[in-house]
């Protein structure tokens, strides 16, 4: 789902301005039928299901007549692709259908829910790069040495062990056994009806409302499943990071600042690092993505009202509106992220800015 | 960005460990003292309006933020007592009720409790249809006659008219369900949205039940404050409730769904209950001493069953064969570990007429022995539909290898809860292990669909287990309706004993175990006690030391 923006090298004006236009509408084309396919797919893949949705509204023991009722209110009885152009005539219109969960409309649930997973991969993913970066440009620089092993260690085990495992180790240490961090959910129960959050990261929110106390419960909250997101992201960003900076020093640029004079730190972060920073934004930004997308295990285990368990919990309760909503959303991050990744490139590579 | 790595990461390792001081070691967390926190599973709930909702962690809300006019009893759970009923009496020809309420009741809002709201209570409970609907339709209430057959005769009378002379014990039993409860209609009227009636919907209101999915109007012990969606629920007391009061003034069930995260929050002191612990969990907090464990059985059996559609699985050999293929004594001891216990029959423990026996153990050489008599010496295959979830997907796997040992290899086929049910109501299964939850507390819930099949063909009406299963059965489907017209209760209770004998003996239903639900309790916690049904465990009586 890469998509760029980037023009060649200029040119004449006019054909720079036609190129721009097929470009801008290339995109607009490109992001079209992202959605579409992105809606079709979830939609049909939704209703071929062996699974009975109005089971999943009235339960297994209503009157046929009750249930031939409510398949007929949900459109049921009509033929596939008649339903479909419903529900696209309906997302078109903004209505993504009500949840037949929580009863509420699907983007109140989503507005509700999105911030959570929003807070927590944000925090995930920041923990995941200031750390990871950093481990990845030394694990290049030693690389063979023992640095170098420990580095790669740290990374598999991050990305091998079991999310939910380490989830419980590190609630049976951290929380159990020396109580230094909070839980479950996101806020101890005795703030939770006293606290209006505005944005819905509450950590923001407290802050925003000078409710020191909120905030240091809300962050002891919070830090462990972000570390343990962070972990993930970590071992996946230090892994990159190191085969872009080895790229990177072994280019002729390196060895001719070497030759220069330059200060090893100099040349690593200030020249290296630079360079690998580019595609190193794609992969951070994938990997937020990923983290936007819910980690249905580690919200979980604790008990985080996100995304992720929210379709899940839909998906498992046959409610296709809450599934096709979320879909939809988490669709739309991967292109947000994918457009500001290709923006950052331009700034971060001066080839791919138009002259 | 010029540093040093080593400088940094220096710097950094300095600042984790700052923080990680700063976080100290704060003394154990405490729930406050005059709140109740549960962790329970709670994603489930799907509305609080009394005559919607109908699954069990709603049923636990309902029953303790609404009143019903009667209420089982909790000594002796084959009777009722009156709840909002000071009394009732039946006419000789058995066909009305005429409940008396008890004075001065008021609802949480002050409004007075009338027979004018029970009567409008039946009404939107009729009208309305939804899941548990059905519990007073089966008394013969139609949309069309409602008004006339449930209706206040003074301010404080209230009648009910039956189609047919049931039981008295039956009807009782179901106005003893959570879902028949009054409801406060001059709270909820001017919240009614206006409707227009269409062929399947003809009123032209929707009785406020848009508004009362996630509001409150009723009279019970606590008031329902928030109901957010798989995150928590949040009751508080009732101080108008017109018995003994709540005596802790809030309760908040947190949706939790991890058993170990549930064990680790109560083990620290973060909840006062946890809900939904697995056997592992279980032992452990029976190890502690800060906690304590409750249990009780409830009224949900597990069974397997053989689609008879299936012509070696109707054979009646095979039927009696495998109930001498389950390794009764292994699955309750290593699999259900305290939250089941054997039983063979299919009422649940402590419904009128309830058997107690388990006549079947595992006894491969017998089973044999009726596989060869059935023309199958050498055994046979066969699928079995197994939801992932323990312990059911346990013991289908000990039920694989136990008839294994007689020849007959059953390849299961693992699913979603809500994908192998939509299989088995279509009956394309061979063989189903599952379970039946009674929807009231009176035995003709298991028994109707258990014994009975009005309709073996593919339109029915009546989708119950027998039919699920093909299994035609037309004299005990008489019986079992005869037994709903019997007014002796002692009578009543014997012909569900012999059903449950027939059942047993002939029946594709192999009955392996009654569900027991547990609780890790604090021990701080004073009167909490799970109740035998859904529906009764109350709130009311917990303290806080």
């Amino acid at each position: 789902m890469t998509m760029t923006l980037t023009s060649g090298r200029a040119g004449f004006l006019p054909a720079r301005t036609m190129r721009r236009i097929r470009g801008v509408a290339g995109f607009l084309t490109a992001i079209v039928t992202t959605y579409l396919g992105l809606l079709a797919v979830t939609f049909f893949i939704g209703r071929v299901v062996p699974v009975d949705p109005v089971l999943a509204i009235l339960g297994d023991r209503a009157s046929p007549a009750a249930m031939a009722r409510v398949r007929e209110e949900l459109g049921l009885n009509l033929p596939l692709w008649q339903q479909f152009f419903i529900y696209l005539r309906q997302v078109l219109a903004g209505d993504l259908g009500t949840s037949v969960l929580t009863t509420n409309p699907v983007t109140t649930d989503i507005v509700h829910v999105f911030p959570a997973t929003l807070e927590l991969a944000t925090f995930g993913t920041l923990i995941g790069t200031i750390l990871g970066v950093p481990l990845g440009v030394l694990a290049a620089v030693k690389r063979g040495s023992l640095v170098d092993q420990g580095i790669r260690l740290v990374g598999l085990a991050g990305y091998s062990i079991p999310i939910f495992w380490l989830a419980l180790l590190g609630l049976l240490l951290f929380y159990a056994k020396l109580s230094w961090v909070a839980f479950p959910g996101r806020i101890d129960i005795v703030y939770e009806y006293d606290f209006t959050p505005i944005t819905g990261l509450f950590l923001l929110d407290a802050l925003l409302q000078g409710k020191w106390d909120v905030a240091w419960d809300v962050f002891r909250h919070i830090v462990l499943p972000a570390s343990l997101l962070g972990y993930f992201s970590l071992a996946y960003i230090s892994r990159m990071t190191r085969s872009f900076m080895l790229n990177e020093l072994g280019q002729e640029y390196v060895v001719a600042a070497r030759a220069k004079g330059l200060s090893e730190p100099r040349i690593i972060w200030r020249h290296a690092l630079r360079n690998a920073a580019v595609p190193l934004v794609t992969v951070i930004a994938l990997s937020y993505a990923g983290l936007l997308e819910g980690s249905v295990l580690t919200e979980t285990v604790f008990s985080w009202p996100g995304i992720g368990l929210y379709i899940t919990n839909s998906l498992q309760n046959a409610d296709m509106n809450g599934v096709l909503g979320g879909t939809l959303v988490i669709g739309s991050v991967f292109i947000a992220l994918n457009l500001m990744s290709d923006l950052l490139y331009r700034t971060l590579d001066p080839r791919t800015r138009a002259k | 960005m010029t540093k040093h790595p080593r400088n940094e990461l220096l710097a950094l390792a300095a600042g984790v460990s700052l923080a990680v001081l700063m976080a100290g070691a704060p003394a154990l967390a405490t729930t406050p003292k005059d709140t109740l926190v549960e962790a329970f599973a709670i994603d489930d709930i799907i509305s609080l309006d009394p005559a919607e909702s109908f699954e069990l962690s709603a049923a636990e809300v309902i029953s303790n933020t609404y009143d019903q006019l009667v209420r089982l009893d909790l000594n002796d759970t084959t009777k009722v007592v009156g709840d909002l009923a000071e009394s009732w009496t039946v006419s000789p020809d058995g066909l009305t009720f005429t409940f008396k309420l008890k004075p001065g009741l008021v609802f949480a809002s002050g409004n007075p409790i009338t027979a004018e709201d029970m009567a409008w209570s039946f009404e939107r409970m009729v009208k309305l249809d939804k899941s548990p609907a059905f519990l007073i339709e089966q008394l013969g209430l139609t949309g069309d006659n409602v008004t006339e057959k449930a209706k206040a005769v003074d301010s404080t009378t209230f009648t009910l008219t039956l189609d047919k002379p049931y039981a008295p014990s039956f009807v009782l039993n179901v106005m003893a369900a959570s879902p028949v409860s009054a409801v406060d209609k001059k709270l909820v009227m001017p919240h009614a949205k206006a409707v227009t009636p269409t062929s399947d919907y003809k009123y032209d209101t929707d009785f406020g039940n848009g508004w009362l999915k996630t509001n409150y109007a009723g009279s019970g012990a606590f008031t329902l404050k928030i109901w957010k969606a798989n995150e928590a629920v949040v009751l508080e007391r009732n101080d108008k409730y017109f018995g003994a009061k709540a005596k802790l003034a809030r309760v908040i069930f947190r949706h939790m769904k991890e058993s170990a995260g549930q064990r680790l929050a109560l083990e620290a002191g973060d909840i006062d209950v946890a809900r939904n612990l697995e056997p592992g969990d279980l032992a452990a907090v029976t190890k502690n001493e800060a906690l304590v464990t409750d249990s009780a059985a409830k009224g949900t059996v597990y069974y397997i069953s053989l689609d008879q559609k299936n012509p070696i699985l109707a054979k009646p050999e095979v039927r009696e064969a495998f109930k001498y293929l389950v390794d009764y004594d292994a699955v309750g001891k290593q699999l259900l570990k305290g939250v089941g216990e054997i039983h063979q029959a299919f009422l649940p423990k402590g419904q009128l007429g309830a058997l107690d026996e388990n006549p079947f153990k595992l006894d491969v050489a017998k089973a044999k022995e009726l596989l060869a008599k059935a023309g199958l010496p050498d055994g046979f295959s066969v699928t079995m539909d197994v939801r992932s979830t323990q312990p059911v997907s346990g013991v289908a796997e000990s039920f694989q290898q136990t008839a294994a040992l007689a020849g007959v290899k059953i390849d299961i086929i693992p699913g979603d809860g809500k994908q192998v049910l939509t299989k088995y109501r279509a009956r394309k299964h061979d063989i189903y292990i599952g379970q039946w939850g009674s929807d009231y507390w009176d035995p003709n819930s298991n028994a109707q669909t258990f014994a009975s099949n009005p309709d073996n063909s593919d339109q029915t009406k009546s989708k119950t287990l027998a039919w699920r299963n093909a299994w035609d059965i037309p004299a005990l489907t008489a019986k079992t309706e005869a037994a709903l017209l019997e007014k002796d209760s002692a009578k009543r209770a014997q012909i569900y004993q012999d059903l449950q004998k027939s059942v047993m003996a002939e029946g594709p239903f192999i009955n392996v175990w009654q569900q027991i639900e547990v609780a890790g309790v604090s021990a701080k916690l004073k009167g909490f006690k799970l109740g035998p049904t859904f529906d009764s465990n109350f709130l009311a009586p917990i303290s806080k030391d």
